[in-house]
């Protein structure tokens, strides 16, 4: 099988899911107690506005139709009007989702730069005082809530010691990159806290292998052997498990873009639930599974490509 | 050999087990007791009622008086974060529990029978994981509305899939084995083979991840107080109170770092339990 044949089969098993996610979606906001006019309507709206409203959301409609106009709908790319903002929902969402991508990115980017040489002195100390030092950080780290890590920085780093701004995104690229740094390093900071995890054990259960004792009679050099067979087969388990962790990744950019005020869909998201702008809310929990998703499919592309044994034939 | 050296190998080689407990499993045992001591009798440690106002120690910083420091309108921080005890090692429980015993029973269920309901299980778990989590229980959350029932119903709702997942693949491992087939032919009824013989042996791995569960639950409620979406003011809570100490973050620091820090030594006791746990119900070869 190719892989585009490969790419093709996957996206056709993710449609019952998204079948599935719409179906959460659409029920989420029907859960509301009440109403649902009233909750997304003005509180001052009239009984002719309200009508107008369930006609245009099709509330009189039987439940089964309604959900055929929400997925008929969504698929056109209407997601409704924003309450809050008084726009399209999805302009609303595209125009703020570059930043958390950006945001993502850039704290994949800072987990790899730290969790990788953590994981390898770990690794190659196994049980030595340089491991135990280096396992008991990254446990406390994993007891530290994201938003908790985020206030430390902001005060000390950039309220206290004014080394960066308190907030925003900027303008260019690299403006990007100063008032991001700081939020990249929070989602960071937990995001590797997994990763060291992992990786430590994958060099671990590597570095025994066959191949690798070959290699070293072979006379290769210890730096050649650790970065041509040991990471680059550690790397296999690494990538998937930094692609499953993606939920992980986008909750904590949640919590971190809030904190720092960052203007991502993260923020935009508790703006809304506060506002109760329940399209908005729709609208951005679809656009938090569509990510996760296309990650799930990229990993699994990424995958097969780093490891043949796991291509399909 | 006889009955009584027997017994006293077995003994000794029970000591021996019980010299070799990680002592990160006594330290999180320890950690976890006193959380819960000062959980359960909050007013025998907490030096101050922690709603009452103290008009004469505004803002104070940390001090003998008030080791914590207190808040703006005087509160004593030592005693909130004492009283928030009850509160978050309650979330550790209430946020898990239900989750716990709902996918187990799932995950039993749709493990053993297999069929339709596991195809619609496995596809529900597919469409569940796509969300990420705090996504999805935030967004429950802001159906049902702010609040600590409403947060521990929007987590269960979403947290017994893991549950579930995990109990699904164990008990169709244990099945594999001879035993299970055995109870079969013995004729045994199906909830008799599924809770007395796969049940025990398939439930430790759960038990394990329901140990890091706690912890994340901890870190999760107080996310959702600090958001503002899980305890309500003026409740203790520990996110509550870091949200709180937030806007004087630059001139009474102590109000947002003190209750992160009860935050982080609960959290990494839970997670020391859990891999001593984990260590103690590994089968040992």
């Amino acid at each position: 099988m190719s892989s585009l044949t490969y790419l093709f089969s996957r996206l056709l098993q993710m449609i019952p899911t998204f079948i599935l996610v719409m179906i959460i979606i659409f029920l989420l906001v029907r859960l509301l107690p009440g109403d649902p006019a009233i909750a997304m309507a003005d509180a001052k709206a009239t009984e002719a506005q309200l009508e107008a409203l369930r006609q245009r959301l099709g509330l009189n409609e039987p439940l089964w139709t309604q959900f055929f106009y929400f997925v008929r709908n969504v698929l056109a790319g209407d997601l409704g009007q924003s309450i809050l903002l008084k726009a399209p929902v999805a302009d609303v969402i595209l125009e703020r989702l570059p930043v958390t991508v950006f945001l993502t990115l850039y704290a994949v980017l800072f987990s790899i730069l730290i969790a990788g040489p953590l994981a390898a002195v770990a690794a190659l100390n196994k049980n030595r005082r340089a491991d135990i030092i280096i396992r008991g950080l990254f446990q406390v780290g994993l007891s530290t809530p994201v938003f908790y890590i985020g206030l430390l920085l902001l005060t000390f780093l950039a309220a206290f010691l004014r080394w960066f701004p308190v907030g925003g995104y900027g303008q260019t690229f690299w403006q990007h990159m100063y008032h991001l740094l700081l939020p990249a390093l929070t989602v960071a900071l937990y995001t590797s806290a997994i990763i060291m995890r992992n990786l430590r054990s994958a060099i671990i259960e590597v570095i025994d292998a066959e191949y690798v004792q070959f290699a070293r009679a072979k006379g290769l050099s210890e730096g050649l052997i650790l970065r041509r067979h040991v990471l680059r087969n550690a790397l296999v388990s690494t990538v998937t498990l930094l692609g499953l962790s993606i939920g992980n990744l986008m909750s904590g950019t949640l919590v971190t873009e809030t904190v720092f005020a960052v203007p991502g869909v993260g923020r935009l998201m508790l703006d809304a639930i506060f506002a109760r702008d329940y399209p908005l809310i729709q609208g951005l929990t679809l656009t938090f599974a569509v990510l996760v998703s296309l990650v799930f499919l990229l990993t699994d592309m990424i995958q097969s490509w780093l490891d043949p044994r796991l291509r399909p034939s | 050999m006889t009955n009584a050296s027997l017994s006293l190998k077995k003994r000794f080689s029970h000591y021996k087990y019980l010299r070799g407990l990680q002592s990160g499993f006594i330290a999180g045992l320890t950690i976890l007791g006193s959380s819960l001591i000062l959980a359960f009798f909050p007013t025998f440690f907490a030096p101050y009622d922690p709603n009452v106002f103290d008009f004469t120690a505004l803002q104070s910083p940390p001090t003998a008086l008030h080791p914590f420091g207190t808040d703006n309108l005087g509160r004593d921080t030592l005693s909130r974060v004492i009283w928030a005890y009850s509160v978050n090692m309650q979330m550790a429980l209430l946020a898990t529990i239900f989750s716990l015993i709902t996918g187990v029973l799932v995950g039993a269920m749709v493990g053993y029978y297999r069929g339709l309901a596991d195809i619609i299980f496995g596809r529900c778990v597919d469409a569940i994981i796509t969300f990420p989590f705090l996504v999805l229980v935030i967004a429950v959350v802001a159906v049902l509305g702010p609040g600590l029932i409403n947060m521990y119903i929007a987590i269960t709702l979403v947290g017994w899939v893991y549950y579930a997942r995990l109990m699904r693949a164990e008990i169709m491992a244990q099945m594999a084995n001879d035993y299970a087939s055995a109870g079969k032919v013995m004729g045994y009824s199906d909830s008799r083979i599924i809770f007395r013989h796969l049940l025990p042996n398939a439930i430790t791995p759960v038990i394990v991840y329901w140990m890091t569960d706690m912890a994340l639950a901890i870190l999760l409620g107080s996310s959702l107080g600090y958001l503002g979406l899980g305890a309500q003011p003026p409740e203790a809570e520990w996110g509550v109170l870091i949200a709180e100490g937030r806007n004087f973050i630059t001139t009474a620091w102590w109000l947002s770092l003190m209750p992160g820090i009860a935050i982080v030594i609960t959290g990494f006791g839970f997670s020391l339990v859990g891999d001593g746990i984990a260590d103690l119900l590994r089968p040992r070869g």
